[in-house]
């Protein structure tokens, strides 16, 4: 019964789960099942380029045990110190560090870990009043040319590479979704040509944004930002992932998946990025960028856009609104200095309300999931508690609107949805009838054959 | 490789010459301008023996990372027009977020101050430490900032992707021409 149970990818989810751990290294999430993870997602990252990841985990883990012990303003207001007229400035940028924690934790805790690297020479002299201060100013200078040693990690940092893990993942648990019996090299090529595509859509996305990451406390030590690579560079190194990213997609599993990788990596810099300047409408269409990846897994797997392939997307796209609102809410003087139009700065109250909307949205959708086929009847009845979890918290933020609640909804937004996939993995139903129907006729015309034959 | 040098950081475009723009001076530091009057940019100056563009730390007002050009004995037109174009660019953008950011701070004070007056408090409580609002109370003035600034954002935006399209056509069309030359050379020294 179980061929299809046998073929089940563990692989995929030990990506969820080291997506999962990158991110919430630095939280105190009190899940025993994470614990039993971090062990094991230490481990998976030994590639040399992924070197900066694993010094992010552990000057986490670090900062968790030491209680944060150095607020993240000291590496900024150090450049500041020596200008007096400013002195109003710097004191006013400490002051609002605690707002900013949020984007700390999320992806951005590998800046944070270069700041202090490329600051620490220039740390240690602060302390030392302004005799050296125009050599210390000096050495903060650096030499455009690009260091072939670095390139990899450069090039991690510029394809967000752990964006685009987390993509990766979500298509991977579309594809395991998918009623059709698991196949490794189609599942692989999947995986491989989202990921390649996520990082050619978040290479043009840094490639637009120069000057307002440079402005922004989460974004300022990206690789264009500082002078790493050049801008041609990271054009040259979008294409040749995006190019060959889709021809595998196209070619490799079917030109469905190719056309919807290609529509993405659209939206995502021609729509999504732009937008994000213009109207709060970017939210709503980041949200469908984050929904495509799961239907691509489906489609890959399937070949056609079900019913199935919607639900999960549905469930990405709700779950991206307390995702980001929650996250944005506490990025509110950073947007509004650089100008970004989001719902936290401009609509409060809709933000709000529109993150509790899609955390309620996610109940309906889980139970949707049986009455497609996809998941057994026990997948809303198991995940009802982790559905009703964030959106309780869901309304607590809509009800005080404070930084603890949103911190709170964001946090839990991080762990709900590794859970919610694999509570619906394990309640998939499963496609034995067919294959053992299958094997049947195969059986009956081998006979039929041998009868023949004299 | 002549493509890879090409496409390296900056493409190396050979200006020594730093800075023309004079608002990037004061805006960097007056303090530096006085002390080297001569110098029209940032004070540092990269090494004599360096070919290629340096980029300095973060600028106060802007936080943009200031470049100083590298100009090569024999830059031809093409190079000159994009190490003008990147100049241009940097001058422009300096200029809009240094006093984007000026402006800022100073209505964020203001903002400050009226609602900490408006609420019976000082700017400096008794210990002389500064006294702030939080996040909620400042959303308000996150909003109206955004607002009324929108439509200087969307002129900007349209500016900035117009310059760094055109800048980085540029840097296409300089490696493309560098690395035919350098395949040129390649072959003559092969036959001779």
């Amino acid at each position: 019964m179980s061929a299809a149970r046998s073929c089940r990818p563990p692989r995929a989810f030990a990506g969820l789960f080291l997506w999962h751990q990158r991110n919430t290294g630095a939280q105190q999430i009190p899940c025993r099942f994470v614990n039993l993870y971090r062990v094991a997602s230490n481990r998976l990252i030994t590639f040399q380029y992924f070197n900066f990841l694993k010094r992010m985990y552990v000057t986490q883990c670090n900062k968790d045990l030491s209680q944060r012990a150095k607020p993240k303003s000291d590496s900024v207001v150090s450049p500041f110190h020596e200008l007096h007229q400013l002195d109003q400035e710097k004191k006013v940028v400490h002051k609002i560090s605690p707002v900013s924690p949020i984007p700390q934790s999320w992806s951005e805790m590998s800046s944070r870990n270069e700041l202090t690297e490329m600051k620490s020479a220039a740390e240690t002299e602060d302390s030392v009043i302004p005799v050296g201060a125009e050599s210390k100013e000096d050495r903060q200078w650096k030499e455009m040319k690009l260091q072939l040693d670095d390139l990899p990690g450069i090039l991690a940092r510029l394809s967000k590479i752990k964006l685009t893990a987390l993509v990766v993942s979500t298509t991977s648990a579309g594809f395991a979704m998918a009623p059709v019996p698991f196949e490794l090299t189609c599942f692989l090529l999947a995986s491989l040509g989202t990921g390649l595509a996520s990082c050619a859509a978040n290479s043009i996305n840094q490639f637009f944004e120069v000057p307002f990451d440079s402005n922004m406390n989460r974004t300022k030590n990206r690789p264009l930002v500082r002078g790493q690579i050049s801008p041609l560079l990271a054009v040259c190194f979008a294409a040749s992932c995006g190019i060959p990213g889709i021809a595998l997609l196209t070619l490799g599993v079917n030109p469905l998946t190719g056309a919807l990788g290609a529509f993405n990596i659209f939206l995502y810099t021609c729509c999504y990025t732009p937008l994000k300047r213009m109207s709060i409408a970017n939210t709503w269409v980041g949200a469908v960028v984050g929904a495509i990846p799961p239907i691509m897994g489906w489609t890959a797997a399937t070949g056609s856009l079900d019913a199935g392939a919607l639900l999960l997307g549905g469930i990405l796209y709700s779950w991206q609104f307390p995702h980001f609102n929650a996250l944005s809410w506490g990025l509110r003087e950073d947007y509004s200095r650089g100008g970004y139009c989001m719902m936290s700065v401009t609509h409060p109250g809709l933000c709000r309300r529109v993150a509790l909307r899609h955390c309620l949205a996610l109940i309906g959708l889980s139970t949707v999931a049986p009455v497609l086929n996809i998941t057994t009847w026990t997948f809303p009845i198991i995940s009802l508690p982790l559905n009703l979890y964030i959106s309780y918290l869901g309304f607590r933020f809509y009800r005080d609107a404070d930084r603890s609640s949103s911190r709170k909804l964001f946090f839990c937004s991080l762990w709900h949805l590794p859970m919610l996939l694999l509570v619906m993995f394990t309640c998939k139903k499963s496609v034995p009838e067919k294959e053992d129907k299958g094997d049947l006729p195969g059986g009956s015309n081998e006979m039929a054959m041998e009868i023949r034959l004299p | 490789m002549a493509a890879a040098r090409g496409l390296r950081a900056g493409g190396c475009y050979r200006c020594r010459r730093p800075l023309s723009s004079a608002s990037s001076c004061s805006s960097s530091g007056s303090g530096r301008a006085a002390e080297r009057p001569d110098s029209v940019g940032p004070g540092f100056r990269p090494p004599a023996h360096s070919h290629s563009d340096w980029i300095g730390p973060p600028d106060k007002l802007s936080n943009l990372r200031p470049i100083i050009f590298y100009v090569p004995p024999e830059e031809s037109a093409l190079e000159r027009r994009l190490r003008e174009a990147r100049q241009e660019a940097q001058a422009s953008n300096q200029r809009f977020w240094a006093r984007h950011n000026r402006a800022f701070h100073q209505e964020k004070e203001e903002f400050m101050y009226s609602r900490l007056k408006a609420k019976g408090l000082e700017m400096r409580d008794e210990s002389g430490q500064k006294a702030t609002l939080n996040a909620e109370e400042m959303a308000d003035f996150y909003k109206d900032f955004l607002t009324k600034n929108l439509k200087k954002h969307l002129q900007y935006n349209r500016d900035w992707y117009k310059r760094n399209f055109r800048i980085t056509f540029l840097m296409g069309q300089v490696a493309l021409v560098r690395a035919l030359r350098w395949l040129r050379r390649r072959k003559k020294n092969v036959e001779q």
